[in-house]
């Protein structure tokens, strides 16, 4: 048997890959780029809440924001953890995310207007990374597999918080529900985008899926989301931005509108709304990290040398 | 997809992992978790840090932030001695020494539950 039969045998099996194991190259180069980018997107993710953590309404708020914020930090770490197993550096992968080489998820280059933007991420935007986060639990590489673990359990306290905060503003003043409906409008689309080209258009599916590093298509995904999110805007007295969107009671699924691909593209190719905004502000925090960073080395060192001595 | 981002038409989906960086850095831990009395520590991921001290510190924060673990131990990664890959073989292929299993044993029931 050879190598790579040997590994096609563990993955049909449904047992998981280890960092050791022998693996393909291009298994190996398809996760590294897809873990890399999740762990930038958690990474950037913290921008456009971190935003509204000095105006949170209250101090009740401001902890809860505070908590999901410093989550999206501990998911990038556990992200970088598992791509250090497949041979690269979580400071080089860094850098290159700096140097604009790397990409993250384009959701996050849309502004955060006002406070219901903060409830409507975690309804819609960790809900949509849920339903792709739950599939990823069963990805063949283990330690992408078991990192998803621990991140499916923590996103649903962000999902969670998130709608409680728009039911509030929801059953609030009309002019508190208008902001909810003002953020839903802004970021119904984009949540649909997180799930990217049709199947029809997406390149290395039928790879991933192959090597079961993906478990599930765009399409069937974005449909999950889209049926299980709408009797949640209904609860909400919300109404969705999409004048296609109806129930079809012959495919048992919500039909809805096509999303606009011109923006969708125009994202990901780096001329979203705050792109350079981003990393410029990702790179100079790092920056102004430098000297904590070598203090911190250089006490470790002479902490070493009296050890020693 | 989600998290992960589509290839623009035009662009390549190839992507750089290596890069020059600059400046010192922090050496690798691997952390252990005891998640309550009775069981034992277990491998939960990895960290870094500049010592040891601050490698719990960051454990504590990275992996126990809803009280998931009693006890933490943090280990520098390069201190870790482990098989490889063509050395475990010989390991989880030993298989065949059925003797050493209770159900190579056959025992007549009268003699009841053993």
């Amino acid at each position: 048997m050879t190598p790579e039969q040997r590994f096609q045998e563990i993955v049909d099996a449904e047992d998981k890959i280890e960092p050791t194991d022998w693996m393909p190259d291009a298994y190996r180069q398809t996760l590294i780029r897809q873990i890399a980018q999740h762990a930038h997107s958690e990474i950037i993710g913290m921008q456009p809440e971190g935003s509204w953590i000095g105006r949170a309404p209250s101090l009740h708020r401001k902890a809860i924001l505070m908590a999901k914020v410093q989550d999206e930090a501990g998911h990038g770490l556990y992200l970088y953890s598992a791509a250090e197993t497949l041979g690269v550096r979580r400071d080089e992968l860094q850098e290159l995310l700096h140097q604009g080489k790397h990409k993250y998820s384009s959701i996050f280059n849309y502004p955060t207007l006002n406070w219901a933007d903060i409830g409507t991420i975690g309804w819609l935007v960790d809900g949509a990374a849920i339903t792709n986060q739950v599939m990823l639990t069963r990805c063949s590489y283990g330690p992408y597999a078991r990192g998803m673990v621990r991140i499916c359990k923590e996103e649903s306290f962000h999902q969670r918080q998130g709608y409680e905060l728009l039911m509030r503003l929801c059953q609030g003043t009309p002019e508190q529900k208008a902001l909810a409906q003002d953020a839903l409008d802004r970021w119904w689309w984009p949540s649909l985008m997180m799930f990217g080209p049709h199947d029809t258009e997406s390149t290395h599916t039928e790879q991933s899926m192959a090597w079961k590093i993906k478990r599930v298509s765009n399409d069937e995904l974005r449909q999950q989301f889209v049926d299980m999110t709408v009797p949640q805007a209904d609860y909400l007295g919300l109404r969705i931005p999409d004048p296609e969107l109806r129930w079809n009671e012959e495919r048992g699924h919500h039909d809805f509108g096509e999303i606009d691909w011109d923006e969708f593209w125009a994202v990901v190719k780096g001329d979203g709304p705050l792109n350079r905004e981003r990393i410029a502000h990702k790179a100079e925090a790092w920056r102004e990290g430098e000297w904590v960073r070598e203090a911190a080395l250089a006490h470790a060192e002479k902490q070493a040398a009296r050890g020693a001595a | 997809m989600t998290y992960e981002v589509p290839v623009a038409p035009g662009e390549s989906g190839e992507i750089e992992t290596s890069v020059e960086v600059a400046g010192g850095t922090w050496q690798m831990w691997e952390v252990f978790v005891r998640a309550r009395r009775g069981v034992s520590h277990v491998h939960i991921g990895s960290l870094h840090a500049p010592d040891s001290e601050t490698a719990l510190q960051n454990a504590r924060d990275v992996y126990t932030r809803r009280g998931e673990g009693v006890s933490v131990w943090v280990v520098p990664s390069s201190e870790i001695r482990s098989l490889e890959p063509d050395e475990a073989a010989d390991y989880y292929e030993a298989n065949e020494k059925v003797y050493r299993a209770a159900t190579a044993y056959d025992i007549p029931d009268e003699v009841g539950k053993m």
